[in-house]
């Protein structure tokens, strides 16, 4: 592998992790929105 | 301040960019290493955001541990996943920097061994938060971050206390950098703290929201106690 590669490598490993990261963060994100919607239609009085 | 998060993350994608664009093709290449050195324009500055990351989450973690304050633990959770998410890079990038330039992929040396550590300490303070239930967990989380952030400063001073394989800082007391190769370190650090902060910003009001259901559910099982069954 040439030495160079190991560059694009590197590059390119961190933005998968922060990728991979975002989301994950994106799919927590609509889970707890959509959890606390259900939470308050289920607490409120017409329910 | 909802209007000022896209705005901020578009300077933050245009810095991102700019620094990307210095550090490829206007950053001197090094005569040792040749290209390959470049990767230290995204292993440092990874290394120095998860530092301040980790540090916000030692400092939020005594104030939760003082005050009892939600929103002080909010920042320490936030905070140390973004740490723990800089400190995957670091150790990801060292070993693919290490592979051509040392001929190896990792050495047991402190700065490394230490660094590893200090991830698994966060991943095990993650997976309290994840895992244990009732509410002393935060308590819990606090105490076990205060002992972790003991382990920050073996690693920042590994390199001058111990002889290692990492090589010595080229940057502050007894290092020497060209200006130019100084100018693009600083503009990716800053264009990745910016990005980490826009992270933290988002993951912070994951953890408020993350309360707010708990404390919906607590108070759901309190009025009718089989919602929760």
């Amino acid at each position: 592998m040439n030495a160079t590669h190991y560059l694009y490598a590197a590059y390119a490993a961190t933005w998968v992790i922060h990728i991979i990261y975002l989301s994950t963060l994106a799919s927590r994100y609509a889970r707890l929105k959509r959890e606390l919607r259900e939470l308050k239609e289920k607490s409120s009085p017409g329910a | 301040m909802k209007r000022s998060f896209p705005i901020f993350a578009v300077l933050t994608a245009l810095l991102l960019g700019y620094a990307f664009y210095e550090a490829m093709f206007v950053a001197p290449t090094d005569q040792m290493q040749g290209d390959v050195y470049r990767i230290i324009y995204y292993h440092v500055p990874s290394a120095w955001t998860m530092f301040i990351f980790f540090l916000t989450n030692f400092v939020a973690s005594v104030v939760y541990l003082v005050r009892r304050n939600p929103k002080a633990d909010a920042v320490a959770a936030a905070a140390a996943e973004i740490g723990v998410v800089f400190c995957t890079v670091v150790l990801v990038t060292g070993p693919i920097w290490a592979r051509p330039v040392w001929g190896i992929w990792w050495t047991w040396d402190t700065r490394l061994t230490s660094t590893l550590v200090l991830w698994l300490i966060y991943v095990s303070y993650l997976m309290l938060r994840r895992f244990s239930s009732g509410g002393q967990a935060p308590v819990l989380a606090a105490a076990l971050a205060v002992f972790g952030a003991l382990d920050m400063p073996l690693v920042y001073f590994s390199i001058w206390f111990f002889r290692t394989q990492h090589p010595q800082p080229v940057v502050g007391d007894g290092g020497s950098i060209d200006p130019r190769m100084w100018h693009v370190w600083l503009l990716n650090w800053a264009a990745f703290l910016c990005f980490g902060l826009l992270v933290f910003w988002k993951r912070y009001q994951l953890e408020i929201l993350q309360q707010e259901v708990n404390e919906t559910q607590a108070l759901q099982t309190l009025h009718d106690p089989r919602s929760s069954q």
